[in-house]
């Protein structure tokens, strides 16, 4: 057991519903976990893992 | 409109300035700022605004500070071609905050340059409830970095 930061306080998650999920791209690997309360959400965290780059190309001119 | 994935114009040429350092310790501070889905910070961002930012319980104007313990590398990868490269050296957490209405992007500024824009990063949308919203940052390397100018 373990207590979950919520909406309504700080709450033992074994009184609680968890749902967890991720999605996986080109772009990002993302999971999130929820806590729900007699069907309302009372905590949602997620975590992005960031995995695309921003590349600025450099180049140097020439002058022939 | 959308929120778009660049880094942005107005960056470039205030490279050649040198107007952004990100020398570790001795060099400038650069925060990371929530956008909602509804958003339009893109290339053509030049600074903070808080025009789209996400607001919420926990959330403070601005964003947070991004860890920088690493400077910039970089690196020659043959005679004529070669890479500089920065990452943040830490992830960027957002710590017990609500915010409720969908955000997919974070805006890397530079705080001690006037708020100057440095690159947008967008992700799946997202919500955060009573909980924390954390930013993983790719591994700094060469190939991987966040942020990467290369000569090829």
């Amino acid at each position: 057991m373990a207590l979950v930061n919520t909406t309504k306080g700080e709450m033992d998650d074994s009184l609680l519903e968890k749902k967890e999920g991720f999605i996986d791209n080109d772009n990002e690997h993302t999971t999130w976990i929820e806590y729900w309360l007699e069907g309302d959400l009372v905590h949602r965290s997620a975590h992005v893992k960031l995995k695309k780059t921003i590349t600025l190309s450099a180049e140097a001119a020439s002058f022939n | 409109m959308a929120n778009t994935q660049a880094m942005t114009t107005s960056f470039l040429g205030e490279l050649l300035t040198a107007t952004h350092n990100f020398t570790t310790g001795t060099g400038d501070t650069f925060k990371a700022a929530l956008y909602l889905a509804s958003a339009t910070v893109a290339a053509s961002t030049t600074v903070y605004s808080a025009t789209g930012e996400v607001s919420g319980s926990g959330y403070t104007a601005g964003g947070v500070a991004v860890t920088n313990g690493t400077s910039p590398l970089s690196s020659n990868t043959s005679a004529t071609a070669g890479v500089g490269y920065w990452t943040p050296s830490a992830s960027i957490t957002y710590t017990t905050v609500t915010l409720a209405t969908a955000f997919d992007a974070v805006l890397i500024y530079n705080s001690t340059q006037s708020d100057k824009a440095v690159s947008v990063h967008t992700f799946g949308p997202q919500t955060v409830t009573a909980g924390t919203f954390t930013l993983t940052m790719p591994s700094n390397a060469t190939s991987t970095a966040l942020l990467r100018l290369a000569t090829t």
